[in-house]
């Protein structure tokens, strides 16, 4: 298609560079530089879109990321398709496949605004009050239905195939916003030796000199002088210019996430990532931020063919596409009169200008009258018409009277300006009202930041120029950086920006349209305040004015306006909403960048890991560790697996691989005092060379972990915690030492992977091992049960632990990590020899269950004390202090009937009770039943014969033999209160 | 039976042989070395300087090295020394007077080397802290984090860098460098 609004000689494109790109399967020519808006706007297009509700044709309004309604989809292929991509931001490039959105089945002919004739049914509030009832309809019927109606785009269901970048970066000064204010602040504070940053969501600095043509500054156009700044900056060391770079987070301490755009703009990316996340610390932010142009609110405001004055001038000034060949202008700000100038000089006609006001200032009237253009002052648009495209105009005094009609093909319109008080906002800022201005200012910073020009309410570019040096220069000072040459910026000319309207200009004929984006209407806002709605919070959520993507850049001035009106209050008093990030939309790539597959999370593998791996292990994740659940052998199922590996260990022996159990050196003079204190057991007893299983408490009483503790020497106990613990463990302890016994000289060091684990448990266990040890007899006699020793295991130095956590002899061998493997290894290969087996996290669970030994966190469960498990034997009765001693004194936690820890036996031997499955005592009684405890572990026991389960009960100890039921969905299961061990009660085996 | 008992086991290092390169970055395994995590008071310094051979510095980032050995302050009381050379550390330690705690960390921690143009760029992909030159001088060191991982990191020149992490982070953290890596080569 020929590119018939193009005007030769106007605008900033080359003409020889062409481009072709897609709109609904038509192909399009551009030119390189365009955005999808310039270039569609050049061919003659202006309905880009539908909306959101009504299904209503849709047309660019603006030039900028503000668009709420060239709401596109972008799809190369299927998995790198983007919903909702503003056509304002996208850049051509070469091929680009774009789509309109939200219409069927096509954008000119949409069924689905048939929505629009229903438009009284769809009013403010219309879900809320309309899907109510009856209740059960929402999930099956209601919630469905509009699922499926609502949103613009379509989401990809394939994953990104693109990549994303992150960086942290630091910097003296971070100035957001390249247009003729910020580029001044960073010339200023580059010169003085600051290290700064500057970044623009455009693809070329300038701001407003993009569309502003009066604009002269030191001897140049606004846009020259723009372009020789930059070129500067990038030329100094010191300066890092991030163009398609938007601050979309302001958080505290100055630190500020920039998303940059890599790769959308090209045609092949290659190997660049599509986006870059920064996150940047700055020690000061100057926020140059600009203002965005809003609408005016008048029936038909919404049709394709309006546009915002500045989105008009930056179509002609920057891209040499004019908006229309017969315009109009309906504005309440000088600045829109510069529309209608260009237009009419790059020979669009203009048939009339309309401004709200009544007083037009005295040079815009007579350029006007040079221009042969009609201004109509004290004026309103009462209504624009047209189907896909604006067609006319009706016009009438503000007062009423007469309408008179004006044949046009494109309205430019401005209600004024907003300054870009967002990033400021989300600094904390608090922003004032400014009755003279009718807006929003900032107010004092809450951080070390400073608004500048168009966003700090400086109309004047001379004065916001001068506001951005200074800036700049305060800025360089308080990073230590004085001196330097004063950048060189003469304003010499510049545009009035005086003048607004808020709220809508007078009654509205059709839709008028404030927040065009989730199609919300001035009739939409009085009615929630006629509903009730006094706070602009509520307001906004009943009408969802300002809660679309672009999160109220146009709306919430007029959205607040006519609440205030309809309630015939200050606008300062019906509040503001607040500026939330992100500032436009971001990926969810930017932000997760490299965190995803692999890099995720952290995969945590003991350096035994890979034999498991070689050797077909099943794996289960324990906190980020990778644990071998079960060794599998010839189509063995878990079950087969787990019984073979149960009996093995019992018979023979097994290698159990224990890496990840948390392990922590407590060394120092008081590391004796500081393991009284953690743990319930009386440690500053323990022997060098003995073990002890110890308990840990909260100051509350209840168990929080436990492990076995070793004692290397006076001063050094080697500390194991559960897997998952290990790090909270050690926090806890840290905690305690730092903040109640800082007296204490002792110090906490994780050694978790220092040390490799293999675990030998089994009655040949010994032999096994013994070859392998050099320095210790090994013997009962000489080496005992909850013994250890500092020795050498296959010839690499060990601490060696005579534990079990099986009930059968046991030794746990502490090697380096790095010689893990290869003592595994070498041990699995000994251990062969005697029809040993090695067995993963399952069968550990199901054998110390077999003899009642507790895993925190699953038959405990933050409520239970060491005598609730049955554990008041670790619990020293002589010791004045330890953490959780007063809590475990506590009324309640002494009291009769707490629940204990029992075993339960079912009368069906092959009946395995579910985990988790609440105990009664009557199973005949009425529902809800009175439930007295629950199954905390339940295994099919091989050594056993049959199931065994662990409880916690109700005054479980005083049950013993008692039947209880486990009422399940299909039956009640009754069980038999037992003891909680139920292989070698008398525990023989582990002094084997 | 005798011959299991000359069974000596093998030192296995899976991420040895990791390497990434690019024109700006070379990531690649630093070899083994010992290592000791040093906790003491202001008093023990001194001596355990002595006993070191090197003095433990006591200032934020600051490092000290002599010879192979170097000493990171890494907090307050809390010092982390390395000998590229796998002297025993412990031993040297044993000697000093004084109250402290040291621990042997050699196998706990594994290592890194980020060299090139690049380096700390690619370092800067995932690790918040100032990495300029001009507030991570040559010879600086500190703990920080890479992404979700704690690392210690020690500027060895003004274009390498010494990455230090857990054992079982060393996929994830290998994993984020070469991706850093990769950014650093083209921006």
């Amino acid at each position: 298609m020929s590119q018939s609004f193009r005007i030769p000689g106007k605008g900033r494109l080359s003409p020889s560079r062409g481009l072709r790109f897609f709109f609904d399967g038509k192909a399009f020519d551009a030119l390189e530089g365009d955005t999808v808006a310039s270039a569609l706007l050049a061919n003659g297009v202006h309905l880009a879109g539908r909306s959101y509700k009504y299904h209503r044709p849709r047309g660019i309004l603006t030039a900028g990321s503000e668009e709420p309604n060239a709401l596109i989809g972008v799809s190369n292929t299927a998995a790198t398709h983007v919903p909702n991509v503003r056509a304002t931001v996208q850049e051509v490039h070469d091929g680009l496949v774009t789509r309109s959105q939200n219409r069927w089945p096509s954008l000119a002919f949409d069924l689905g605004a048939v929505n629009s004739l229903g438009a009284p049914f769809f009013s403010a509030g219309f879900y809320y009050k309309t899907f109510m009832w009856p209740k059960a309809a929402w999930k099956a019927l209601y919630e469905p239905v509009i699922r499926q109606a609502a949103g613009l785009g379509v989401s990809p269901k394939e994953p990104d195939p693109d990549h994303y970048a992150s960086r942290y970066e630091h910097c003296d000064v971070l100035v957001v916003g390249g247009g003729a204010v910020g580029l001044a602040a960073a010339l200023a504070a580059a010169n003085a030796g600051a290290s700064v940053i500057l970044c623009d969501e455009q693809a070329q600095c300038g701001g407003a000199m993009r569309h502003e043509s009066g604009a002269r500054i030191s001897g140049r156009s606004g846009w020259d002088w723009a372009q020789d700044a930059v070129a500067q900056l990038k030329a100094m060391d010191n300066v890092r210019v991030l163009t398609r770079t938007t601050a979309f987070g302001y958080h505290t301490q100055n630190f500020v996430a920039l998303a940059e755009r890599v790769t959308d703009h090209l045609a092949d990316g290659k190997d660049l990532p599509r986006e870059r996340l920064w996150q940047v610390r700055a020690k000061r932010v100057i926020l140059a931020t600009g203002a965005i142009e809003r609408q005016l609110v008048f029936g038909g405001n919404d049709l394709p063919g309006v546009m915002f004055a500045n989105a008009a001038r930056t179509y002609l000034n920057h891209y040499g596409v004019a908006a229309g060949r017969k315009v109009a202008v309906f504005t309440a700000c000088d600045s829109a009169y510069g529309a209608a100038f260009d237009l009419a000089r790059a020979g669009s006609a203009v048939a009339v200008i309309v401004d709200w006001r009544h007083d037009v200032p005295e040079d815009l009237s007579r350029q006007a009258q040079e221009l042969g253009i009609k201004i109509l002052a004290g004026h309103r648009v009462v209504q624009a018409k047209g189907r896909l495209r604006i067609a006319s105009i009706s016009v009438a005094h503000r007062d009423g009277g007469q309408e008179r009609s004006f044949p046009v093909d494109s309205l430019i319109i401005s209600g004024g300006w907003t300054p870009s008080v967002h990033l400021y906002s989300q600094s904390r800022g608090k922003v004032a009202w400014d009755a003279d201005t009718q807006r929003f200012l900032p107010g004092d910073p809450v951080q070390d930041c400073v608004t500048v020009g168009a966003c700090d309410g400086t109309d004047d570019l001379a004065r916001g120029v001068a506001q951005g040096i200074e800036a700049g220069k305060a800025a360089a000072t308080a990073a230590g950086h004085a001196g330097g040459d004063q950048p060189d910026v003469a304003v010499e000319a510049c545009e009035s920006y005086a003048g607004g309207l808020a709220g809508d200009a007078g009654q509205i004929k059709g839709k008028a349209f404030v927040d065009y984006q989730n199609d919300v209407t001035a009739k939409d806002i009085r009615q929630a305040v006629r509903e009730g709605m006094h706070s602009i919070e509520h307001v906004k959520r009943f009408t969802t004015n300002g809660m679309a993507s672009d999160q109220g850049k146009l709306s919430n001035m007029h959205g607040l306006a006519i609440a205030a009106d309809s309630l015939g209050w200050p606008i300062p008093d019906v509040g503001l909403t607040t500026f939330r990030q992100p500032y436009t939309p971001v990926t969810f790539g930017t932000i997760v960048n490299h965190g995803r597959g692999d890099l995720f999370d952290v995969t945590r593998r003991t350096t035994i890991d890979g034999w498991a791996q070689d050797n077909g292990a099943v794996f289960e994740d324990v906190g980020n560790w990778k644990r071998a659940r079960f060794f599998p052998q010839g189509g063995e199922d878990m079950h087969a697996a787990v019984n073979r590996e149960c009996r093995t260990v019992r018979e023979a022996a097994g290698l159990f691989d224990a890496s990840t159990l948390g392990k922590i050196e407590v060394v120092g003079p008081d590391a004796g005092a500081f393991m009284d204190l953690m743990y319930t057991n009386p440690m500053s007893k323990l022997g060098v060379g003995k073990l002890r299983y110890g308990i840990m408490c909260r100051e509350d009483g209840f168990v929080y972990d436990d492990g076995v503790v070793g004692r290397v020497a006076e001063d050094r106990f080697h500390v194991t915690t559960t897997t998952g613990g290990a790090p909270r463990v050690l926090h806890h302890m840290e905690d305690y030492l730092q903040t109640e016994f800082p007296h204490l000289k002792v110090w906490l060091t994780s050694v978790t992977e220092q040390w490799a684990v293999v675990a030998v448990q089994g009655p040949k266990a010994r032999e096994i091992v013994a070859p392998f040890v050099s320095g210790v007899d090994l013997s009962t006699e000489a080496f005992p049960h909850m013994s250890m020793a500092e020795c050498e295991v296959c010839g690499v130095p060990a601490r060696l632990f005579r534990v079990s956590f099986t009930g059968e002899t046991g030794f746990e061998i502490n090697v380096p990590a790095a010689y893990g493997r290869s003592v595994w290894e070498i041990l699995q290969a000994r251990g062969a020899e005697f029809g040993a087996c090695t067995y993963g996290t399952e069968t550990m669970h199901v054998l110390r269950a077999e003899k009642g030994y507790i895993i925190v966190g699953q038959d405990t469960d933050g409520t239970v004390t060491p005598f609730d498990a049955g554990y008041g034997w670790a619990v020293a009765k002589k010791k004045k202090d330890f953490v959780g001693i007063r809590g475990l004194k506590r009324p309640d936690l002494v009291a009769d009937g707490r629940k204990q820890l029992v075993g339960l036996t079912t009368s069906d031997p092959a009946m395995v009770l579910e985990e988790g499955a609440q105990i009664v005592a009557d199973p005949n009684q009425p529902v809800p039943m009175t439930m007295i405890g629950h199954v905390t572990s339940s295994y099919w026991s091989e050594n056993c014969g049959r199931s065994i389960a662990l409880a916690l009960v109700a005054g479980g100890r005083d049950r013993m033999g008692q039947t209880l039921h486990v009422p399940m969905p299909d039956r009640t299961i009754a069980v038999t209160v037992t003891e909680p061990v139920f292989f070698d009660p008398k525990g023989e085996r582990l002094h084997g | 039976m005798a011959d299991a008992a000359m069974t000596k086991a093998e030192r296995r290092e899976p991420m040895a042989a990791a390497i990434f390169a690019n024109e700006a970055v070379t990531v690649r395994a630093a070899a083994p070395a010992s290592r000791l995590s040093l906790r003491a008071g202001s008093e023990a310094i001194a001596p355990l300087s002595s006993a070191l051979g090197v003095d433990l510095p006591v200032r934020p980032k600051q490092t000290s090295t002599t010879g192979s050995r170097t000493a990171m302050w890494i907090g307050p009381d809390e010092w982390l020394v390395i000998d590229a050379g796998e002297a025993d550390l412990m031993a040297a330690a044993r000697g000093a007077e004084g109250i402290f705690s040291a621990v042997d960390i050699s196998h706990r921690n594994v290592a890194f080397l980020v060299s090139g143009t690049g380096a700390a760029t690619t370092l800067a992909s995932a690790c918040p802290h100032d990495l300029r030159l001009t507030s991570f001088p040559v010879g600086a060191a500190a703990r920080t984090l890479l992404a979700k991982a704690e690392v210690v990191l020690w500027r060895q020149s003004e274009t390498e860098w010494h990455v230090e992490c857990w054992r079982s982070f060393a996929p994830y953290v290998f994993g984020l460098l070469r991706e850093g890596a990769k950014d650093a080569a083209l921006a």
